[in-house]
């Protein structure tokens, strides 16, 4: 039963991912990649990884789609409704593409994985938190430190200049 | 907890013909079912509360069942069933200029959000679909399909007032997503879990012999904490007083303005169905959960349920008695709420009762 429904779940992902790039529509594209975004947090659960599925759930669909679908509505003036892209230069794409798919591949195929037995975890919470927030504290904080800035930098550069 | 129950009993009775495949469906298919039909009474009972509580509460009498037609029932109890069946059969129209798949999608999006938030809902002790460990986590990432779905909503229609109404919604639920989610932390700093049944279990018993064990009693910041989150709530299910993003005075109904018949009934019935949800939260986090406010008396797994039960629709009524005492917020009075006022104290909360945490291990 794990096994189909972990392959629904993967046609699933691959085909919203597919829709994002061949829609004609960019409204479409972002509607699909929040179907791929959800799918992918579906992925983290077969790995007992309940927290980072959240985790993707909360910042991916609750965040950046949010963000990606308003950029889509304010860009755009609710008259115009050809919101629509291209398929720009699909020969170049197709070579990169499977240039990367290739070496991907290789990749895969050649990386020794490191192998978990299939047992699941107690609590994936505690291991994060102390991970987080005793280990590694300082990577942590210069990453939100970061976000900080770039949150601070885009307020400044929206702002209407009086 | 209760789905594992349900495959189990299924494969050990005459069903065990259908094997695991077929009894996982099965278990799902009951635990679905279940929900839709706690999430399609509740919506029904509570619109016809809540016209009784707007009716009481200005002085009228509300829906009665006189008149030609359908009878409603003595009291109108029959009302809300014959509002349901009449849209049932309505005519469902989409504007011709509306983008029609996304139109189409927009209300099952945001339903769904309200839906399977309730699979991680401690009704009883036993009582859980799917009891796992960052349940409070899950019920907090669930909701934000419904922003995206009424996101969609609004562009989909292709009108000014629904794409307002979408804007203003988006705004406002990430703005009160915030305040809400530190409280609920305050709470978890103590209890040291995520799981909405660990969250329960810590309540039970008493402090000082009278008081339940209930989180809000615990000290002075989860009880502030309490209220924020409940004014958060408020705000997140879209209702009156921050119900700006349908204001009808300015919006018409904003981003359902072009919903009819079965698509605009699940608007509603994800709104109730998003009351139950922050309602239960709230609950099960600061009211005790399942616990009874009485210790060890008249506890029990059916006691259990009739606890929960009575503790939501408690916060339920007073979302209603909200909606139809306070005047709706502006825009800009709305987002100092979030932002000058509740996220502050939501922070001294947090910070308070880690503290206490601090002082009391």
């Amino acid at each position: 039963m794990t096994t189909i429904i972990f392959w629904l779940l993967a046609g699933f992902t691959l085909a919203a991912a597919v829709m994002v790039v061949v829609s004609r529509r960019l409204m479409y594209s972002a509607v699909s990649l929040l179907f791929t975004l959800v799918g992918i947090a579906g992925l983290y659960i077969f790995l007992w990884a309940d927290f980072i599925a959240v985790v993707q759930i909360v910042i991916y669909v609750g965040g950046i789609t949010v963000l990606i679908l308003f950029g889509i509505m304010l860009t755009n003036r609710i008259e115009s409704v050809n919101i629509s892209h291209d398929r720009v230069q699909m020969r170049y794409g197709l070579i990169g593409g499977s240039g990367l798919l290739i070496l991907l591949l290789i990749m895969i195929f050649r990386t020794p994985w490191q192998v978990l037995p299939a047992v699941e975890p107690a609590s994936t919470i505690d291991v994060i938190g102390r991970m987080l927030l005793i280990d590694y504290l300082l990577p942590f904080e210069v990453a939100s430190l970061l976000l900080l800035a770039a949150l601070i930098g885009a307020a400044t550069l929206a702002r209407r200049k009086r | 907890m209760t789905m594992d129950w349900l495959i189990d009993w299924t494969l050990s009775s005459w069903l065990g013909f259908l094997g695991s495949p077929g009894a996982f469906i099965l278990a799902a298919v009951v635990g679905g079912l279940a929900i839709f039909g706690l999430v399609a009474v509740h919506a029904i009972v509570a619109v016809y509360v809540e016209r009784k509580v707007s009716a009481f509460m200005q002085d009228r009498i509300g829906p009665m069942g006189q008149g030609p037609g359908l009878h409603a029932g003595k009291w109108g109890v029959l009302q809300t069933v014959a509002d349901a069946l009449k849209l049932l059969l309505k005519e469902d129209i989409i504007p011709a200029l509306a983008d029609r798949r996304l139109f189409i999608l927009a209300p099952f999006i945001l339903f769904m959000g309200a839906f399977i938030g309730f699979v991680a809902i401690p009704f009883a002790p036993a009582l859980v679909l799917a009891d796992f460990n960052v349940g409070l986590f899950y019920i907090l990432a669930v909701s934000s399909f419904g922003v995206l779905g009424l996101i969609l909503a609004g562009w989909a229609s292709n009108n000014k007032w629904s794409l307002y109404g979408a804007m203003r919604s988006a705004a406002q639920i990430i703005s009160y997503e915030i305040p809400a989610a530190i409280s609920l932390l305050a709470v978890v700093i103590l209890a040291g879990t995520l799981n909405l049944q660990s969250l329960t279990a810590a309540q039970q018993g008493t402090i000082l012999g009278f008081l339940p064990n209930w989180f809000i009693f615990q000290n002075p910041f989860t009880f502030m904490a309490f209220f924020i989150y409940f004014i958060a709530a408020v705000a997140e299910t879209n209702r009156t007083p921050f119900d700006i993003p349908e204001a009808e005075s300015e919006l018409v109904a904003g981003f359902h303005t072009e919903y009819s018949g079965m698509r605009w009934a699940f608007f509603f019935l994800s709104e109730y169905a998003n009351m139950f949800i922050v309602c239960a939260v709230a609950a099960v986090v600061f009211l005790g959960g399942w616990t009874s406010p009485l210790g060890e008396l008249l506890s029990g797994p059916l006691w259990g349920l009739f606890w929960f039960m009575v503790k939501v629709i408690f916060l339920v009524l007073i979302m209603m008695w909200f909606r139809w005492t306070f005047p709706r917020l502006r825009v800009d009075q709305l987002m100092n709420v979030s932002w000058k006022v509740l996220l502050p104290w939501s922070f001294i909360n947090l910070l308070g009762s880690a503290l206490w945490w601090l002082w009391r291990s």
